[in-house]
């Protein structure tokens, strides 16, 4: 007993400083996010490893996404004869949830465990000690541009699953099962406002964004340098990511379509 | 504080230093001094932390007790824009080389000139290739890190450790898993190098042929402790069984063959 | 550093694809297309009980959409319920004497306000501010099941 207690308290240490260990580590790396700026080499760089890279999963997952909503809600809304009303369903469900969830859980196991392998086996190479020798911060010169083009990509990527999602789910409902055209496209823009729907939208996938490339550059950056301790950081990546993607998006909900 | 008289004749002073990570003593209390110009060497076992010393030096590590002065500065005491400035001074070679990954053998080179100059790209590449033909891979420039062969990973770690042109160079086990012909090239480089450039050179070994070679000054260390220290032929000479030990390389001695154990008879007939 | 001209065209693309697909969601899919930035006017009117009306919720005469609800209180007096509407400037030929009643589209859909042009008597129209006076409320279809339930009772 005595000793759970004891274990119990060492986690808990533990944890609190690595809470502590990480926010640190972003306040360094956003303080080396002007050193990015005049350097745009640097920041195309990482934009194409992880947002061009990424477009592939993104969009293909997007129109099938769209494709099974279009087929879902079209069997629902049939039974009540609110057909039209698919375009509306497909496009809220997207823009509002679908989109930036599942984009930054993409993203998460697409870009963020690319990033943690990569930080982490620089580490373990001892590439971010000699930069540091170098007198390079590794913190500014590797991670701020990362962390910049991870901010960047993600509601690039959402709004790209977004938009192709739309496309698939019109792709079947009007395509293969008939819903009225015009019905889909004018329910769909009188129902889904642009600031309430699709501004906070994009600003969930921000969020998401910045989260999912903090927690990837962070469990590289603090890996233990070992084969053993990058491939752990990476799963821990992938896990924390979906933690905290799904966690935060209800609190975001909460306060963006609850009652003010 | 040093005085200026040993300040002007040692580059690296140590004084003191006491360090220990978790419940483990690294270092008891060692001091030390490296003079300008010189090779000195710092061996020892391994595990004996010895690269801990050179991250020490380096201002990667602070150490529980004492100073560390590098060029009249005492590192852990400067801001970390000194301590970057001073970092510019001072070169490492790590013992995998420490290559960046994404980059060619060339822009490896340039790496330190292109972060801390604003030099013409023209002028870059002089450099790099007078850089790259000092350590005889001049032709490489296009190789990727994961081309080379450990050897050339840390010649072209070399090239870009003196790529500034610095005070001087800290070498981390530069022998350690290399054939006869790598290893006589490092030892032929480091050596002449220092000559060439006017560097000191500090090399943490435990391969005590090569390092005895090219080596003015040998501290051996164990057990955080300085065990024995100076040249190679008073080294060889002396007459403390340790030493001894180490430097001819014998299985048994002060060091004991066998990790302590209970007794071996009685050990085999625990079971029953 | 080493980078390529390709590198740099696919980063390009991305961004702009990604930035496109931005624009896609803003007007193909949201409401802002149909937003008219064009300069409103306010048309105020009173009614008894505004039903399930919304902020936001269409104004249209004839079936044409005209403008919005821009906000729904309670006068503190005569406790009803007075709606704001910004009407589009262009239509600024609305006579003085039109009535505004609220409807539902279809049977469960959401509720509108239809604008009903009057007979233009004063030949004025309505402009900032105006107030209309002939309204009828929202039909709330609890109540009207209760009449009807009661109506049957008595002509029993």
């Amino acid at each position: 007993m005595f000793e759970f207690l004891e274990n119990l308290g060492k986690a808990t240490r533990s944890n609190f400083a690595k809470l502590g260990r990480s926010t640190l580590f972003l306040g360094h790396t956003l303080s080396g996010i002007s050193d990015v700026i005049p350097r745009p080499n640097l920041l195309i760089k990482q934009i194409y490893s992880v947002g061009v890279l990424s477009f592939l999963i993104i969009t293909i997952s997007g129109l099938f996404v769209g494709m099974v909503l279009g087929l879902q809600g079209f069997y629902t809304l049939s039974d009540f004869g609110a057909e039209e009303s698919l375009g509306v369903m497909v496009a809220a469900s997207l823009v509002r949830e679908l989109g930036p969830v599942v984009s930054a859980l993409l993203f998460a196991g697409r870009a963020g465990s690319a990033l943690t392998a990569e930080i982490g086996l620089m580490k373990a190479t001892e590439q971010l000690s000699g930069m540091e020798m170098m007198a390079v911060d590794p913190v500014k010169r590797i991670i701020s541009p990362r962390f910049l083009a991870g901010f960047i990509s993600t509601p690039l990527l959402a709004a790209l699953f977004s938009a192709v999602g739309v496309i698939g789910g019109h792709l079947v409902g009007v395509g293969m099962l008939g819903v009225d055209d015009g019905a889909f496209w004018a329910q769909m823009q009188a129902n889904i406002d642009f600031q309430q729907d699709i501004i906070n939208g994009v600003i969930k996938s921000i969020v998401f964004g910045f989260v999912v490339s903090w927690i990837a550059l962070f469990e590289g950056y603090d890996a233990i340098p070992t084969a053993e301790g990058v491939s752990r950081a990476t799963t821990r990546t992938v896990v924390n990511s979906a933690f905290s993607i799904l966690g935060l998006d209800f609190i975001l909900t909460a306060l963006m379509f609850g009652d003010m | 504080m040093a005085n200026s008289e040993s300040l002007e004749k040692n580059i690296v002073s140590i004084k003191n230093l006491s360090f220990s990570r978790g419940s483990r003593k690294i270092f008891d209390d060692i001091s030390l001094n490296i003079e300008r110009g010189k090779v000195t060497a710092i061996m020892g076992p391994s595990g004996t932390g010895k690269t801990t010393l050179l991250k020490l030096i380096g201002g990667q590590l602070s150490p529980d007790h004492g100073q560390i002065h590098v060029d009249g500065q005492n590192v852990h005491r400067l801001k970390s824009k000194d301590l970057f400035n001073l970092r510019k001074r001072m070169g490492m070679l790590f013992q995998s080389g420490a290559l960046l990954t994404d980059m060619n053998v060339f822009d490896n080179v340039a790496f330190p000139l292109r972060e801390h100059t604003h030099l013409p790209e023209s002028m870059i590449r002089t450099l790099v290739l007078m850089k790259l033909h000092a350590v005889g891979l001049r032709g490489a420039r296009n190789l990727m890190p994961s081309e080379l062969s450990g050897g050339m990973a840390r010649r072209v770690a070399l090239a870009r450790a003196i790529a500034l042109d610095p005070l001087m160079i800290m070498y981390d086990e530069p022998f350690t898993g290399q054939d006869p012909i790598s290893m006589g090239a490092l030892v032929h480089l480091i050596k002449s190098l220092n000559v060439a450039l006017g560097l000191t050179s500090i090399i943490v070994s435990h391969d005590v042929q090569e390092t005895a070679a090219i080596a003015d000054y040998i501290y051996v260390l164990s057990e955080g402790k300085i065990v024995g220290q100076g040249t190679p032929q008073q080294l060889a000479d002396s007459d403390s069984e340790w030493v001894q030990q180490f430097m001819n390389g014998n299985a048994d001695g002060p060091v004991p063959f066998q990790y302590p154990a209970p007794d071996y008879l009685d050990d085999l007939l625990a079971s029953h | 550093m080493q980078h390529s001209k390709t590198q740099d065209t696919l980063v390009g693309l991305f961004v702009a694809t990604g930035i496109a697909a931005l624009f896609y969601m803003a007007l193909q899919i949201s409401n802002l297309g149909s937003y008219s930035s064009d300069d409103t006017y306010t048309v105020i009117a009173n009614f008894q009980n505004s039903g399930g009306l919304k902020i936001k919720s269409p104004v249209s005469i004839a079936g044409v959409r005209i403008g919005r609800v821009s906000s729904i209180t309670l006068d503190k007096e005569t406790h009803e319920s007075v709606v704001e509407m910004q009407i589009e400037s262009k239509y600024n030929n609305l006579p003085d004497d039109s009535g505004a009643s609220i409807y539902t589209a279809g049977l469960l859909g959401e509720q509108y306000i239809s604008i009903d042009p009057g007979p233009g008597i004063s030949g004025d129209f309505l402009k900032n501010k105006s107030k209309i006076d002939n309204v009828s409320s929202a039909i709330i279809l609890e109540e009207m099941i209760g009449k009807f339930m009661l109506n049957k009772a008595e002509g029993k």
